[in-house]
C-alpha cells in the first residue's frame, strides 16, 4: 500500500471509528473536549505509523489502546485527580491482561451507550443551535472542520471557533456525560431530532454548482438517524424521522431539472424516484407508528410524505388523508405554512374553492410574504379556473426559489413539504 | 455512494449446505454492526443455482436456460447494498465481514452508478431540451 492509499484508508477507519472513540474516551475523562482532543492524539499517532505498518487488524482497539496511553499522560501531565489516574491505569492493565476478543467484547457493552451520550451532549441545550450541528458532524459524524465549513458556506476559522467554543461551554456548564431520564429525556430527544433535521435540511436546500459536501449532509443525517434509531429503537418520532429523512432523500434525484431548477413535486418523473430508499422510509414510518407514535411531529410528517411516495401517479394521491395528515400536524405544530400546505390538500381533495379560500386568508400572513412557493400554491389551487394564469404563478415561484429564499421558507415554519 | 458487496458461490453454497450455527451468529452479528453504523441499505442471501435460471439473448431471440450453472466462483450467493463516503470505508467494512466458508474465499467490491455519473449529457430532460432547440433552429432557418 502506497502512502496516499493508506491515508485514505485511515480516512475511513476514522469514519467507522471515530464516534465510537470518542464517546468511549468521553465516559472514562467525563469531557467531550479531551476526549476529542485524545481521539485526535491517536489519529496522528496512526497517521505516523500505519503507513509504515500497514493497518492493524483491529484498527479500533489499536486506536483505543493508543488514546488511552494518551489519556493517562494527560492526567500525569495536568496531575488531576489521582484516583482517575489509578482508575484508568487498572483498567487498562486488566485490559492488557485479557485477551484481544474480550477487550472488544468490553468495549462493546458500553459502546451504544457511549454513543447515546455523545449525541445528547453534542446537542445539549446550552449550546446554540449552530454549535449543537457543528459539534454533531464533528464527534458523531466524523466530519473535519474543513468539511463541515465547506458544506455550510462559512470559513474555516468561523467553525473552528464554534467548535472550541462548544466545548468550552460543555465544561464549564459542567454539562455530565450521561443520557438524560425521565421528562428530560422527551425534550433533549427533540434537540437531537432538531439538530438531524437541520443537517438533513440543509443539504437538500443545496442547489447545482454546490461544493459536494453540501448534498452529501443528506447521507450524514440519515446515516446518523439510522444509528439513532438503533440506539433507542423504542422512541417512535426517531423512526419518524429517519422515514422522513428516507423519503425525501429517495426524490433527490428527480427534483432538481438539467440547469438545476427545482421540479415540483407534481411534476416530478416518479420513475427517478429511489425506490429503496421509499420502501426503507415507509417500513421506518410503519415502526413509528407500531410503537403509538403515528402522532408525533416527525411520524406526520413523514405519513404525508408516504402519501405521496406510495402514489404511482399524481393522480393517484389520497389527498383527502393527506388533508387530514396536515390538520393533525396543525394542532401539534401550527405554522402558516402548515395551514398553506393544508390548503393545498383541501383544494386538491374537494375541489379549488375549498382551498382558495384558506390560501387567500393566509396570504395577508406576514410570515408568509416572503415565501417563494405562495405564488405556487395559488397556482396550483387555480388550475382549474385559469391554465394560464396559474403557470404565470408557478413560473413566478420557481424564479424565487434562490437558496436563500427556500432556506428562508424552513426557517418559518417546518411541516410543510416544498419543492419535492 | 453506494457499493454492493458480493459474495462469492462455492461447493457449499451450491449445494444448498446452509451455514453454520457459528457462521450464522457472526454474520448475524456482523449484519447488525452494519446496521447501527447506519451504513447498511439492503442485504440479501442467494439460493443455490440450481433454483435459478438464465436467459439467454441472441438479437430478437430469447432462450431460457434452467440453472444449476457450473462455474461456482463466477455465481454470487449473496449481497450487500451499503451507503458509504469513499471506496476505502467500503473496503474497511468487507475487512470485517467474517469468512464466508472459513477456507479460502472473496468478495467483490463494486460502486454502484448514480446519476451523476452519466453526465448531464445523459439524462433524458436534457436529451430532450436538446431536441427541442434543435427543432426550433430548424424551423428558423
Amino acid at each position: 500500500m502506497t502512502a496516499p492509499d493508506t491515508h485514505r484508508a485511515i480516512d475511513a477507519v476514522w469514519r467507522i471509528e471515530s464516534a465510537r472513540l470518542i464517546a468511549g474516551l468521553a465516559r472514562m475523562v467525563g469531557d467531550v473536549g479531551v476526549a476529542e482532543d485524545l481521539a485526535q492524539d491517536a489519529l496522528v499517532a496512526a497517521l505516523e505509523r500505519w503507513p509504515e505498518t500497514g493497518v492493524p487488524d483491529r484498527p479500533g482497539a489499536w486506536l483505543m489502546a493508543t488514546a488511552k496511553h494518551r489519556a493517562i499522560d494527560h492526567f500525569r501531565r495536568t496531575k488531576r485527580v489521582a484516583e482517575k489516574h489509578l482508575e484508568l491505569g487498572h483498567e487498562l492493565e486488566a485490559r492488557q491482561e485479557t485477551a484481544v476478543p474480550d477487550l472488544d467484547a468490553a468495549i462493546d457493552d458500553h459502546v451504544g451507550d457511549d454513543l447515546l451520550r455523545l449525541m445528547f451532549t453534542a446537542c445539549h441545550p446550552v449550546l446554540s443551535t449552530e454549535a449543537r450541528v457543528a459539534l454533531t458532524l464533528r464527534l458523531l459524524g466524523g466530519l473535519t472542520t474543513e468539511e463541515i465549513a465547506r458544506a455550510f458556506l462559512v470559513p474555516p476559522a468561523t467553525v473552528a471557533q464554534r467548535i472550541v467554543r462548544a466545548k468550552r461551554t460543555l465544561a464549564e456548564a459542567k454539562v455530565p456525560f450521561e443520557v438524560p431520564r425521565g421528562a428530560e429525556l422527551v425534550d433533549r430527544l427533540s434537540s437531537v431530532l432538531e439538530v438531524l433535521y437541520l443537517v438533513f435540511n440543509e443539504g437538500y436546500s443545496a442547489t447545482a454548482g454546490d461544493d459536494w459536501m453540501r448534498p452529501a449532509l443528506c447521507e450524514d443525517a440519515l446515516r446518523l438517524g439510522r444509528i439513532l434509531a438503533g440506539l433507542v429503537p423504542l422512541e417512535p418520532e426517531v423512526h419518524g424521522l429517519v422515514a422522513l429523512m428516507e423519503i425525501q432523500a429517495s426524490r433527490s434525484k428527480a427534483r432538481v431539472g438539467p440547469s438545476g431548477e427545482p421540479i415540483l413535486l407534481l411534476d416530478q418523473n416518479r420513475a427517478r424516484w429511489d425506490h429503496l430508499l421509499i420502501r426503507r422510509g415507509l417500513e421506518a414510518l410503519a415502526k413509528a407508528e407500531a410503537l403509538g407514535g403515528g402522532s408525533g411531529p416527525y411520524a406526520l410528517q413523514a405519513a404525508i410524505a408516504a402519501c405521496h411516495a406510495r402514489a404511482r401517479t399524481p393522480a393517484e394521491t389520497d389527498w383527502g388523508r393527506i388533508a387530514a395528515l396536515y390538520e393533525a400536524l396543525a394542532r401539534i405544530m401550527p405554522s402558516p405554512v402548515v395551514e398553506l400546505n393544508r390548503a393545498v390538500a383541501v383544494s386538491m381533495a374537494l375541489g379549488p374553492a375549498a382551498g382558495l379560500e384558506r390560501v387567500d386568508a393566509l396570504t395577508s400572513e406576514p410570515l408568509l410574504k416572503a415565501y417563494h412557493l405562495l405564488p405556487a400554491v395559488r397556482g396550483a389551487t387555480e388550475v382549474a379556473d385559469s391554465r394560464r394564469e396559474a403557470s404565470v404563478e408557478v413560473r413566478a415561484a420557481g424564479a424565487g426559489a434562490r437558496r436563500g429564499d427556500r432556506r428562508r421558507a424552513r426557517a418559518t415554519g417546518a411541516g410543510a413539504t416544498p419543492p419535492g | 455512494m453506494r457499493f454492493m458487496i458480493m459474495v462469492k458461490a462455492d461447493k457449499n453454497t451450491e449445494a444448498g449446505v446452509l451455514p453454520d450455527e457459528k457462521l450464522l451468529t457472526d454474520m448475524g452479528k456482523y449484519n447488525e454492526e452494519l446496521v447501527k453504523a447506519g451504513v447498511m441499505l439492503a442485504g440479501e442471501g442467494l439460493h443455490p443455482s440450481s433454483k435459478g435460471a438464465r436467459v439467454k439473448f441472441s438479437g430478437a431471440k430469447r432462450t431460457v436456460v434452467d440453472g444449476p450453472f457450473t462455474e461456482a466462483k463466477e455465481l454470487i450467493a449473496g449481497f450487500w447494498l451499503i451507503q458509504v463516503k469513499s471506496k476505502e470505508e467500503a473496503i474497511e467494512w468487507v475487512k470485517r465481514v467474517p469468512n464466508p466458508t472459513g477456507e479460502e474465499s472473496e468478495i467483490e467490491i463494486r460502486q454502484v452508478f448514480e446519476a451523476e455519473d452519466f453526465g448531464p449529457a445523459f439524462t433524458p430532460e436534457l436529451k430532450q431540451q436538446e431536441e427541442k432547440i434543435r427543432a426550433q433552429a430548424a424551423r428558423n432557418r
